[in-house]
């Protein structure tokens, strides 16, 4: 296996306030990896430091081996590493197809084809292409986002809490995607409040708590241990 | 008892889902059908009034769609668009005549000029002017946005990256609106100047209607500028994704959008737009320093009335105030010089009734 992404010892944080205060992890080609613990350990704002949105005080990203700390968005985005924010992650008055261009901006050929690709892989979506994304409900837009981050036809995925205020019935869909793009060879990395559905659907996982690393294995040693079930999922 | 407590509350809960809808409908359908409603009023019983309306709400949208893209894309209300409409029309007046200082006997002109060009002046169909004017406003469009573009890494840029607030872009655009308005004087002091002296040509249109053959150009440039900007923003890759980042400036960011490429790109098409529209202004009524300072008020509110970062709004909005000013000086209840209160009567109107304007977008 190879990393394809890997944080070692990020501090980052808002301003002065540091959130993670050292945090590691990696993500090998194929795999999906989810993120869990409480609200407040420094979830988002790790993947939002692996992104170039947040400055990162010390440690370092590397994108396939290729040092990305503090690089800008876009220069992370043509390396092959999309991001998928948690809230308003669609552009509400451009239509469907227009926000699967601008997922598309950095691209400058096959643009046709891929469309086709990820029509094919959210039919829904694929039959009205010129609905304004603000009209969609909740579902079909965490949809949209997760079609827009896939123009550039990926290698990674960072998904924020991708199920987030969703009715049960879609979380599963969202779910199945995920597990669809991912079986397309595209290496998630996952932070969910949805912790067992995430650490099913997950090859490995991390638990962070207070910004460190707090507990790191496959999902179902996760799953079964102690401490996770007492602190997580209410067990 | 219990039943009826219940039912109480149910009833409650139903009534409270209807109380937005109706007040939606009162607001958005309301405005339209009033709107409309005293816009065929004007056009029969107020014809030329109706029609040089249309003439004043052309030179506002071209100021007003420039306008409402700024603050879309920028999201700060750029006060200077009025004074640098009109420097963009003294700029046009300096190519095309030379003249510098000419308050006094001791003007200062160029040796060699647009109107040297041979006839420059001569006039194009039934207009007053001559193709010189035509070079010289697409001189001031192309200056303007270079004005805009060295503004933005001079002023507004440093603010950006020091994540300065909203009201401190506005006080700065503000300082930049004195600054244009006093070189203005500064170069071409305060006496009014036309691009052409001398009475204008008219056109009769049918229905009785005359008017200033210019003032054919100034709609038509309007229309033909309107539908461009609608093919820039709805056709392009550019515009495209100048309207994504007026939605989620992080999530164009995110998508891997350049967002300070569209930034710039935004200000030459602002710049062009002014330089346009201050032409027109111009060529409208006169070259005068103080007349693009009075003009924030309707541009404003045209663009507020629109709905403010909506491109169609601000042309919609526009039309309605150039056409409600007019209107409402020839009816007879205002002195024209106080034509511009009538903007400001729709712009609070709309604040306390539809804030998001006609197009805006629901929150």
């Amino acid at each position: 296996m190879t990393t394809v992404l890997e944080a070692s010892q990020v501090v980052s944080g808002y301003g002065e306030v540091e959130i993670l205060h050292g945090v590691s992890l990696r993500l090998e080609r194929g795999e999906i990896v989810a993120i869990i613990g409480p609200n407040g350990a420094g979830k988002s704002t790790l993947m939002k430091a692996m992104f170039g949105l947040l400055k990162v005080k010390s440690g370092t990203v590397r994108l396939d081996g290729e040092d990305v700390t503090g690089a800008a968005p876009e220069r992370i985005v043509r390396k092959g590493l999309c991001y998928v924010p948690q809230s308003e992650n669609v552009f509400p008055s451009l239509s469907i197809q227009e926000n699967l261009e601008m997922g598309a901006f950095t691209r400058t050929d096959g643009f046709r084809q891929r469309l086709d690709e990820v029509y094919e892989l959210f039919p829904d979506l694929a039959q009205r292409p010129q609905l304004r994304a603000g009209k969609l409900s909740g579902g079909q837009r965490q949809m949209l986002a997760l079609a827009r981050a896939l123009m550039l036809d990926p290698k990674v995925l960072l998904l924020d809490e991708p199920t987030a205020s969703l009715a049960p019935k879609m979380v599963g869909d969202i779910f199945d995607k995920i597990r669809n793009i991912n079986q397309s060879g595209v290496a998630i990395l996952i932070v969910e409040q949805n912790a067992k559905e995430a650490l099913s659907v997950g090859h490995r996982g991390y638990v962070l708590a207070m910004g460190h690393n707090r507990l790191e294995g496959t999902g179902q040693e996760l799953l079964a241990s102690e401490e996770v079930g007492k602190l997580y999922l209410g067990a | 008892m219990a039943s009826i407590i219940v039912a109480y509350g149910r009833l409650r809960n139903q009534l409270r889902d209807y109380e937005r809808p109706a007040g939606e409908l009162l607001t958005g359908p309301g405005l339209w059908l009033l709107f409309s409603g005293l816009g065929i009023w004007a056009l029969i019983g107020e014809t030329d009034a109706f029609v040089i309306g249309v003439v004043t709400g052309s030179v506002l949208a071209l100021g007003a769609v420039g306008l409402t893209l700024i603050y879309g894309i920028l999201k700060f209300a750029h006060f200077a668009h009025g004074d640098s409409m009109m420097l963009a029309a003294y700029l046009a007046f300096f190519v095309l005549t030379g003249t510098v200082v000419g308050e006094r006997t001791d003007t200062q002109a160029l040796p060699w000029t647009l109107s040297d060009l041979p006839g420059a002046t001569e006039p194009i169909l039934d207009f007053s002017f001559g193709y010189g004017l035509l070079i010289a406003m697409v001189i001031a469009a192309a200056v303007m946005a270079a004005v805009f573009i060295v503004l933005d890494r001079l002023v507004y840029r440093p603010l950006r990256q020091r994540g300065s607030g909203i009201v401190i872009f506005a006080i700065a655009s503000l300082g930049i609106a004195i600054a244009m308005r006093s070189l203005i004087l500064i170069f071409w002091a305060s006496s009014p100047r036309f691009y052409v002296p001398g009475i204008r040509p008219t056109t009769d249109l049918p229905f009785d209607i005359r008017i200033v053959t210019d003032q054919i150009f100034i709609f038509s440039a309007a229309l033909v500028l309107a539908v461009l900007m609608y093919l820039l923003l709805f056709r392009t890759k550019l515009g495209k994704a100048m309207r994504a980042m007026a939605d989620n400036p992080e999530l164009a960011l995110v998508s891997g959008i350049n967002t300070d490429r569209v930034i710039m790109w935004t200000w030459v098409v602002g710049g062009a737009l002014v330089g346009i529209a201050g032409v027109m202004l111009a060529l409208q009524a006169q070259l005068k320093p103080e007349l693009g300072f009075i003009l924030i008020l309707p541009l404003f509110a045209a663009t507020i009335l629109g709905g403010i970062g909506s491109p169609q709004g601000a042309f919609v909005g526009a039309m309605i105030v150039g056409i409600a000013q007019e209107v409402a000086v020839t009816v007879g209840f205002l002195s024209p010089g106080y034509k511009f209160s009538v903007a400001f009567v729709i712009l609070i109107l709309i604040l306390l009734l539809r804030p998001r304007g006609l197009f805006g977008a629901k929150t």
